[in-house]
């Protein structure tokens, strides 16, 4: 009986480490296979030249640089208030009614399938706005996407702070909202860095939010032209602005080139290596920070 | 020395104001998330009701009629739009990862946490957030590319199908299974386990009847989540699943879901059509059952409490 018992243990011991193999190699195999198929795809040309409209040779020049822009507008807009509503609930929110019913819309948020916070973008703003298919609507709408985690994101960063800095704070005189803003708020910053840069990488390859507020189609962008208010100009967010990943859908199910795999396939290798870039720099930003915040007050 | 008593009143009064107006300011963005998801249900579900209120199409004929044919002329009796095969589909689709997914997710958590929790924090933890970093339509494309011609090869029909859906949603639903698992192991009180090994139990008895019977709240609460997100996953799907528009016989049959059909129809139909409006129910549909799953979780989460 004894025996029984323990080489079953064995052989249970056995299959965890088989499952955990089985994941780690299936990831291995994964990310292997599309930078191996993307391979011939990551050079400079494919990356910074347009697509070109049925013929072979087309890049994802505009497609990159829309995502990079849409990240980066879409962040301006969600992290202040994002952090904003973080603070009031790791600071001031008493547990009340309210309380919970704010809770609960971020859990309801958060877990809404994008493809319902696009079609909501798109009565917003596309159709109420009457701005059509832009930039500008595509990074608001992925802004509703990341707004509930980036409040979850600055929640906990803000209460991992240790209590006997905000009391020190207190003691010294300071108000409440001086000790969030010079105390908390700085302390928080290594948690709120590595988080954001995570949600950042997961706006770089949202697409279902974004098909019908940004738009499947890029237009002619003159890379000369900085001039965020003239049309046809990189910079203007009121035009239509097709990302990567959304690039990578269209290029499928449209047909529009004949070398539509070889595009999917290096558009893939690259996200892929975007989402490892981000994984590993907010790693070593966040670790750096870390380092950097406790060092010094170890030192006073 | 009136003077710098003044002035310290002074000092005082500028701090509170700001105090007041951090408060205020910081106060009315915690509100705004209220402000945002009634915004966004009102706004949905306005468009969403307005089959059943303008067209007049009856919502149980909407939800349990098979029959879709939005764009039937008058003549032969006006558009019928009838969803169940897309919830059908959905629903389908989504027990299919669950079922590949939660032993592959279970399996990795335990091992995580008890097995070798220094490989879990190594490597799985690591390759876990890479896999929820991954874009779905990356998913979707290796689906498309690898997955299909390969189910086409070994099983016969057309390689998009039911099976690749689920497989690819499978992969796309284990992080987060995993890692809800894992946590709720992890938050075990250390004393349930050392007491099963004081009775002389092994590790897979431990894990069997002590450890993952009482994480049962916790790991529930992951496969629900995971159902949720599968339920919702658009291109993906969209891209592996074959879009007939039919119930499927068979594991290798094509299909469709609701998510599918949203992203395939919307940019061609018109608004205000019967057609475009029963896609914002659809739309609805999946907001009001995104909102069960969350509420589903909370009531787990409360037993899990009461049991404890």
């Amino acid at each position: 009986m004894k025996i029984k018992s323990q080489s079953a243990d064995k052989a249970a011991t056995i299959v965890f480490y088989i499952i955990a193999g089985i994941v780690v190699l299936l990831l291995a195999v994964f990310v292997g296979y599309l930078l191996y198929q993307g391979r011939d795809r990551l050079n400079l040309h494919f990356i910074f030249s347009a697509p070109v409209f049925g013929k072979e040779g087309g890049g994802i020049g505009p497609q990159l640089f829309n995502s990079l822009y849409m990240v980066f507008l879409s962040m301006l807009i969600t992290l202040p208030i994002g952090l904003s509503a973080g603070i009031y609930l790791a600071e001031y929110a008493k547990p009340s009614k309210v309380t919970n019913i704010i809770r609960f819309c971020i859990e309801a948020l958060s877990s809404l399938p994008s493809i319902v916070i696009g079609l909501f973008g798109l009565l917003i703003f596309v159709n109420l706005t009457g701005w059509k298919y832009t930039l500008m609507g595509g990074a608001l709408t992925v802004s509703v996407l990341n707004l509930p985690v980036i409040t979850r994101i600055s929640e906990d960063a803000l209460r991992n702070v240790s209590p006997s800095i905000k009391e020190a704070s207190l003691a010294l005189g300071a108000t409440h909202w001086q000790t969030i803003l010079k105390v908390l708020v700085p302390s928080a910053i290594p948690g709120l860095v590595t988080g954001v840069i995570l949600t950042t990488g997961r706006v770089f390859g949202e697409a279902a939010a974004l098909l019908y507020t940004a738009g499947m189609s890029s237009p002619v962008l003159h890379f000369s032209n900085l001039n965020p208010l003239s049309h046809g100009s990189p910079l203007n967010p009121f035009r239509p602005a097709e990302t990567l990943a959304v690039y990578i859908w269209q290029v499928n199910s449209e047909g529009l080139a004949p070398d539509a795999r070889k595009i999917a396939d290096g558009a893939s290798a690259i996200l892929i290596i975007a989402v490892f870039l981000f994984n590993i720099v907010a790693r070593i930003i966040g670790r750096s920070l870390n380092a950097k915040f406790t060092g010094k007050s170890s030192r006073k | 020395m009136p003077k710098p008593i003044k002035k310290s009143r002074k000092i005082n009064f500028y701090y509170l104001k700001h105090e007041f107006y951090g408060k205020a300011l910081v106060t009315f963005f915690g509100l705004f998330l209220i402000l945002l998801t009634l915004l966004l249900v009102v706004f949905i579900a306005s468009k969403g009701f307005s089959t059943f209120t303008k067209d007049h199409v009856s919502p149980l004929q909407f939800l349990f009629s098979t029959l879709w044919k939005p764009d039937r002329d008058l003549q032969s009796g006006g558009p019928v739009v009838g969803a169940l095969i897309f919830i059908i589909g959905s629903i389908l689709i989504s027990v299919i990862a669950l079922i590949i997914s939660t032993p592959f997710s279970i399996g990795t958590a335990v091992f995580m946490t008890e097995i070798s929790p220094r490989l879990g924090k190594k490597l799985l933890q690591p390759a876990i957030e890479i896999f929820v970093g991954i874009p779905s339509v990356v998913y979707g494309w290796v689906g498309l590319s690898v997955l299909v011609p390969f189910i086409h090869r070994v099983f016969g029909g057309l390689g998009f199908s039911l099976l690749a859906g689920g497989i690819v949603l499978a992969v796309m639903i284990f992080p987060t299974i995993t890692s809800v698992a894992a946590d709720a192991l992890r938050a075990l009180p250390g004393d349930y386990k050392e007491a099963s090994y004081a009775l002389g139990s092994t590790r897979w008895q431990t894990i069997r009847k002590v450890l993952v019977p009482s994480a049962l709240p916790g790991i529930l609460t992951g496969v629900v989540l995971g159902l949720a997100r599968a339920f919702g996953e658009a291109l993906a799907v969209q891209m592996v699943i074959g879009n007939s528009i039919r119930i499927p016989g068979s594991l290798l049959d094509s299909t469709v879901n609701l998510t599918s059909i949203i992203t395939m129809d919307m940019g061609n139909t018109v608004n205000g059509t019967v057609w475009n409006n029963s896609l914002w129910s659809m739309a609805l549909l999946l907001l009001v059952i995104s909102f069960l799953f969350i509420v589903l979780i909370h009531k787990i989460g409360s037993k899990g409490r009461v049991q404890r």
